[in-house]
Parts: structure tokens; C-alpha cells; sequence
């Protein structure tokens, strides 16, 4: 059992190394030094450690739940806000999650940014910062606390995206991602006061309780999880938000690997799994989850198809997995709000809120897995990076056999995303498709295609940058990079750790044991033949895992074709769907229709000129007319300001002969 | 026989001669005298009430001494003022004594 003590420490150590690196080294160190890279390493690595730690204690401790006391923030009045933690299953996953990718990609930053020319002191400074607010966000036990952390992950992500400043495109990509979610953002803040006002707490605990014992519910609940979720949409990256995050690959490539597909972007996600007991009380709420999560995951995969940035591909596919896991979590919950609403589910409160806790499984075991394999491809896109100085994968090619950890490592990542069997994707993806298919088919013929596509466009990547003939990497960097080279250890050895998680994480749920750390009830153990007993596993009579193997093989045998035997050419397949392709390329237009309609006709003609009108007819009128009128009225009585004392005594002793009239007659 | 009311009646009129004075005259000087007069008439009221309404004690007559000090502090003030005045402008009209009016 884990001291609480350092369940804080897991909290305050990156924050520690953020306040070393930010304020004091600073005066000591060049900010080129390595130093930065150390402190932040040395505490990410030991706030790795007691994480791992919590995790097995929450999971060896019959409640699982660690107790963690309060602190008290702020009391005005009546009115107390505490700072607390709760570390339950889910937060000891996430912090699982964080602490461990965080460590990789610090690792792997010594190498990757050791040529820049800011150094390494920004860089570890932020990274430091986002880790402690990541961290701080799966840990908090209120919703307000939440709140803040979201926006300091948002403000993190700003600056690390905006960290070559320099560059016009980071800056602005910077500005996009911030104003994105803050659209989302605004409905979180939303739902959290709607929750405030109808229950006055921020306790997620104790706000689970009243929605079960329906004290919260009906519409303000319904319109509390919508705002919630309209939160996740901004922060997930969901359609329709989706626009900000190939965008915000402009950032360091370790950057995107921590921020913008394994953590930062899952905490939407988190969120909805974390509220999971007040979503189940309104079959609304849980539903738009369910369709936005399906719909993102087929929309987002096709546009990964035609992309040709590399990272753009991964980003692509990030929206669209994180829409299989709120699918995940939608269909779950969907399917418990019906039995709600039948009332089939019977029990206690406190049963009901295990089982809608332990509902978010399903969900949080493909972010679990998805985490360490997505973080894994990006890395590895950023060491492909390192050696051709381009992520465009039409000037890559043949990298297979100068990079063959690269290779391998990108290979494992890629195989397990796109569900190949026995990889942590193909447990994790299994478990969401067959919760979709028992209790939404149209989501589940979805996320079906979903699976084919993700295969297809994660191979397409692999043959266009390993397979082939070599193009030249950076057309602009003058043959710098005419002969590529393996990357430094120092960044190998964090793939190498992260392809053994994404072989081996998945295994956790082979025989039910995630499930049942989750706090569903304890599955009977097939031990280690289940992973091959998978095959003949059956949902509803049809053979689930595999038919949806079959269909990723199927999209990794139509890339090899395209792209490898070019039996079909992928021109002439643009040219066969022609403007159905366009549009794919286009990402469907919804730059153009925010930038173009929203922004500029909708806000700058509409709303600002509108606002500016009533700025100028409306709030100015009001202000010059109140003067005007001050002025007209000034000069009117200034008339009576002689400036001669005597005329004034006599209006005061005609003032004083009335008044001493008026009390004579009508008495004291 | 005279009474309160007679003290009082002339106590009235010489403060509205005061004030009639002080109010329209344009001579500094003539203010002045003016306000001297309205003092006096106010002393005339206090000495008559103190008398008329507690003969035993003293206290109109003492007030009415105080305003007659204060009253010669105040012409000494004055006169040094208007003589101030009158050296630099040659005149003591008020209405071209003007200099701080906006």
C-alpha cells in the first residue's frame, strides 16, 4: 500500500522539476545544457515509479481506492473548496499512462532536440509543466480542480505547439488549437455550473451519488453531460472540433507523441469516463457520445488516407481511435441507460455506480493501449524525421534497410493499431466492437470500415517511407540528407520499451483480468491458452475477432497492392472517385467552411459588424448623449453663477424667509 | 411699558437695514458698517431674551461681549483689507475687486 503522501509527490514532483527548470537553473545554466533534460527525467522517472506503485496497490486493495486526505483551498463564508485527490482505478491508470509516456518522450527528447537551436531549457520547462497538469487533471477529485488543470494542459499545449514561434505556421497552428478548444471549453465551464447551481458541489463523488439517487436529473443533468462532452469534443479533437489537431503538428514530433495522441487529447475521454455515472442517467447525453465517437472514427480515418505528412496520417488516426474509445465508452453506457430506463437494473446506489464506473472499461482499455502504441508511432515518425528531414513520406521511401529499428518499431506500433492478433490494439479493439455490435449495429458497421481503413492507411505509410527506393529526404536541405542513418540510442531505446507494451499490454484483458480491475465481476480465468482460444470466441453466434482480423489483413493486403506490386495505381484510383477524392483531400472542406463562412462572413460580417454598430450607435450614443446633455444642462445653469457674492446672500436670505415662513405655518 | 416684544422688533429691523445694506451697497466700507449692524442687532435680541427670560443669569450678556470682540477682531480685518485694496486700485468697489472671478 502506497503512502498518500506520495500520491501527492506523483503530482508535485514534474511541477517541482518545472519550478528548478523554469526559475533557478536558469541563472546557473546555459540553456543549451542537458541539465534540463536530467531534472525533468529524474522526476518524471520517480513520479513513474510511485505510479506504477499506486497502480498495484489500487489493484491489490479490496476497495480499491486509496485515501487520500484534503486539502482546504479557500473558505469564504460558508463556502469551502478543497484541493483532494481521488485515486481510484481510473486515476490510477491514467497516471499509469502519463507518468510512463511522459518518461519515454523526455528520453527520447535528449536526442531529438539536441541540434535545436532554442535549446533545451523552454522545452523541458513546458514539458515539465504540462506532465504536473496532466497529472494534477486525472487526479483531481472535484470538478472545479479539474477545470483548471484542463486549461493548463490547453495552455501547455499552446506553447509547445507554438514552440518554434519563428515560424508562422507553428504560431498560428498554436493560436487554432487554443481557440479550438476553448469553444469546447466553454461548454465544460458550462456544465460544471449548471451541476454547481443544481447541486452546490463540485465533489465528482459526491455528484455521482445524487445523479443515482436522482436528486440530479432531467434536463439540467441532460444539459450538464451535453456541456461536459462538448469539453471532451474540444479537447478529444471530435468531429466537429476536429480541425486543430493536424494542425498542431507543427510542434516538436515528441511533442505530438506526448500531447497530441496520448495524453492531452485522451482527456476527453477521461472526462466522460470519469463522469460515466451521471452520463448513464440521461440516455441523451450518452447516445451523442456514442454517435460523435462512431462518426469521428470512420470521418477522421478517411482523411488519414489521402494525407501525405507522415505525422498528419498519425494525427488523423489519433481522432479517429479516440473516436473508437468514446464510441467505446458511448455504446457502454448506452447500453446500461437502457437498462435503467427498462428498469432490468436493480440495486443500491453504490451497485449502480460501480457498474456504471466499471462500464468505462471497454473505453479506457483501448486509451490504455492506444497510449503506449500511438506514442510509439509518432516517435518513431520523428526519428524517420531525424534522418531525412522531412515528414512528407513522398520523399521517403527504402528507410527499411538504413533504420531497421525504426523500421521494426514502427511495424510493431502500426500492426498493433491496426488490430492485428495477438498485439494490445487487436484486445483492445475486439473489446469495443463487441460491445458496439450487442447494442448499436449502425456504430458497428462503422467502426468495421473503421478497421479496414486504419490498416490500410497505416500500411500505406510503412511501404511509402520504408519500402521502395530512397527519394532524397528535405528537397530544400541540398542533399544534407542524401544518406539516412539509424537515430541515436538514446532515442531507439525508448521505442524498443514502447513496441514491448504495445506487444504486450493488451494481454492484461486477455482473460477478463483489466475488466475486473475496472470493478467488473471477476471472469473465470482461461489462463494463457485464451489468447489463442480468442478465435472461437463468439458474440451472438458470429465470430467477432475474426471476421474484424480478416478485415485488417484485407486492409494491409490493398495497401501492399497499391503501394508495393502497384497492380492498381493510387492515381488512378483518385481519378476512378474523382471528386469524392477532392473532397477527401480537402478534409472535407472544414477549413475552408470555418475559416471562410464562420469566421469571415458569419463572425466579421455578421456578429462584429453587428457589434461594432452597437459599439458605435449603441454604447458611444449613450456615452456622448450623456455628456451632451450634461454640457447643454451645464451651460444652461451656469447662467445663475454670477460670481457676485452679495446676489447670492440674497437668494440665501430669501431661502431662509421661506423656510422660517414654511415652519411657521405649517409648524416644527 | 416696553417690553420683549419691543426689543425685538428693533433688533429686526436694524438686522434687515444690515442686510438690506450689505446685500446692495457697492462701497466696501458700507458692507462692512452693514454687517457691524446685524451683529448688533443680534446682540440686542441675546441681552433682551437673557434679561427677559433668566434675569438671574448672565449668559445673553456674556455671548453678546463675545460677539462684540470678535466683531472688532474682525473690523480690524477688515478695514486693514479694504485699505490694502484701496492702495492698490485707487477705489473699494466691490464689482471691480474681480481678479479671482473665472
Amino acid at each position: 500500500m502506497i503512502p498518500y503522501q506520495l500520491v501527492w509527490a506523483i503530482m508535485l514532483l514534474p511541477l517541482g522539476a518545472f519550478i528548478v527548470n523554469g526559475l533557478i537553473l536558469r541563472l546557473f545554466v546555459n540553456r543549451k545544457s542537458p541539465v534540463y533534460g536530467y531534472v525533468t527525467i529524474g522526476a518524471i522517472g520517480l513520479a513513474a515509479v510511485f505510479s506504477v506503485w499506486a497502480l498495484i496497490s489500487v489493484a491489490t486493495n479490496s476497495e480499491h481506492l486509496i485515501a487520500v486526505p484534503d486539502v482546504n483551498w479557500i473558505s469564504i463564508g460558508t463556502f469551502n473548496f478543497h484541493i483532494g485527490i481521488m485515486m481510484d482505478q481510473l486515476s490510477a491508470l491514467m497516471v499509469v499512462v502519463v507518468s510512463v509516456v511522459s518518461l519515454m518522450v523526455q528520453i527520447y527528447s535528449l536526442g531529438y532536440m539536441h541540434h535545436d537551436e532554442a535549446g533545451y531549457y523552454r522545452y523541458y520547462t513546458f514539458m515539465s509543466l504540462f506532465t504536473f497538469s496532466m497529472l494534477g487533471l486525472v487526479l483531481a477529485d472535484n470538478l472545479l480542480f479539474t477545470f483548471v488543470f484542463w486549461e493548463m494542459v490547453g495552455l501547455c499545449s499552446y506553447l509547445l505547439i507554438g514552440f518554434w514561434f519563428h515560424k508562422p505556421s507553428a504560431a498560428n497552428a498554436a493560436k487554432k488549437a487554443f481557440i479550438v478548444t476553448r469553444l469546447g471549453d466553454f461548454g465544460f465551464l458550462a456544465g460544471i455550473l449548471i451541476l454547481y447551481f443544481n447541486t452546490h458541489t463540485f465533489d465528482i463523488a459526491q455528484l455521482h451519488s445524487l445523479a443515482v439517487a436522482g436528486v440530479l436529473g432531467g434536463s439540467a443533468l441532460t444539459w450538464a453531460c451535453i456541456g461536459l462532452f462538448g469539453g471532451a469534443i474540444g479537447k478529444s479533437a471530435q468531429f466537429p472540433l476536429h480541425v486543430w489537431l493536424p494542425d498542431a503538428m507543427e510542434g516538436p514530433t515528441p511533442v505530438s507523441a506526448l500531447i497530441h495522441s496520448a495524453t492531452m487529447v485522451c482527456a476527453g475521454v477521461f472526462l466522460v469516463a470519469r463522469t460515466m455515472p451521471m452520463f448513464v442517467f440521461s440516455p441523451e447525453a450518452i447516445r451523442i457520445v456514442a454517435i460523435i465517437g462512431g462518426f469521428t472514427a470512420i470521418f477522421a480515418a478517411t482523411m488519414g488516407l489521402v494525407a501525405n505528412d507522415i505525422k498528419r496520417v498519425l494525427a488523423y488516426s489519433t481522432i479517429s481511435q479516440i473516436g473508437y474509445m468514446m464510441l467505446g465508452l458511448g455504446a457502454a453506457g448506452w447500453a446500461i441507460a437502457a437498462e435503467i430506463n427498462s428498469g432490468a437494473l436493480m440495486g443500491s446506489g453504490e451497485e449502480i455506480i460501480i457498474i456504471a464506473k466499471a462500464a468505462v472499461a471497454v473505453g479506457m482499455f483501448h486509451l490504455f493501449t492506444h497510449a503506449f502504441f500511438k506514442s510509439l508511432l509518432f516517435m518513431a515518425a520523428g526519428s524517420v524525421n531525424h534522418a531525412t528531414g522531412t515528414f512528407d513520406m513522398r520523399q521517403m521511401g527504402g528507410l527499411r534497410k538504413t533504420m531497421p529499428w525504426t523500421y521494426v518499431t514502427f511495424l510493431i506500433g502500426s500492426l498493433s493499431l491496426a488490430g492485428i492478433w495477438p498485439l494490445a490494439g487487436f484486445w483492445s479493439k475486439d473489446e469495443i466492437l463487441a460491445t458496439a455490435f450487442t447494442s448499436q449495429p449502425v456504430l458497428f458497421w462503422l467502426a468495421m470500415i473503421t478497421v479496414f481503413l486504419t490498416a490500410f492507411y497505416m500500411f500505406r505509410a510503412i511501404f511509402m517511407t520504408f519500402h521502395g527506393e530512397y527519394k532524397g529526404g528535405d528537397p530544400a536541405a541540398d542533399k544534407k540528407y542524401a544518406h539516412t542513418h539509424e537515430s541515436p540510442w538514446v532515442m531507439v531505446a525508448p521505442l524498443v520499451f514502447l513496441a514491448l507494451l504495445a506487444i504486450g499490454v493488451g494481454w492484461w484483458n486477455v482473460t477478463g483480468g483489466f475488466s475486473s480491475f475496472m470493478g467488473h465481476e471477476a471472469e473465470a480465468g482461461h489462463g494463457f491458452m485464451a489468447v489463442f482460444n480468442i478465435f472461437t470466441h463468439t458474440v451472438n453466434g458470429v465470430p467477432l475477432p475474426l471476421i474484424s482480423l480478416l478485415i485488417a489483413l484485407f486492409g494491409i493486403f490493398a495497401a501492399y497492392v497499391i503501394y508495393i506490386k502497384k497492380w492498381i495505381t493510387a492515381k488512378s484510383i483518385g481519378k476512378f472517385f474523382g471528386p469524392v477524392y477532392d473532397v477527401v483531400r480537402d478534409k472535407y472542406y472544414f477549413d475552408e467552411l470555418y475559416e471562410n463562412v464562420i469566421v469571415k462572413i458569419g463572425l466579421m460580417k455578421g456578429l462584429f459588424t453587428g457589434f461594432k454598430l452597437f459599439d458605435e450607435k449603441g454604447v458611444d450614443g449613450a456615452v456622448n448623449g450623456t455628456a451632451a446633455v450634461v454640457v447643454r444642462g451645464g451651460k444652461a445653469i451656469r447662467q445663475a453663477q454670477t460670481g457676485q457674492l452679495q446676489l447670492y446672500g440674497i437668494f440665501i436670505g430669501i431661502g431662509l424667509v421661506i423656510i422660517t415662513v414654511c415652519v411657521l405655518i405649517w409648524g416644527m | 411699558m416696553i417690553g420683549l416684544t419691543h426689543y425685538l422688533v428693533l433688533s429686526a429691523v436694524l438686522f434687515c437695514i444690515g442686510l438690506y445694506g450689505a446685500l446692495t451697497r457697492r462701497n466696501a466700507v458700507i458692507i462692512l458698517m452693514c454687517i457691524e449692524l446685524m451683529l448688533n442687532a443680534v446682540n440686542i435680541t441675546l441681552v433682551a431674551f437673557s434679561s427677559y427670560i433668566v434675569p438671574q443669569l448672565l449668559t445673553g450678556q456674556v455671548f453678546a461681549i463675545f460677539v462684540m470682540v470678535v466683531a472688532a477682531a474682525e473690523v480690524a480685518v477688515g478695514l486693514a483689507i479694504i485699505l490694502a485694496i484701496f492702495r492698490h486700485y485707487k477705489d473699494i468697489d466691490i464689482d471691480n475687486i474681480n481678479l479671482l472671478k473665472w
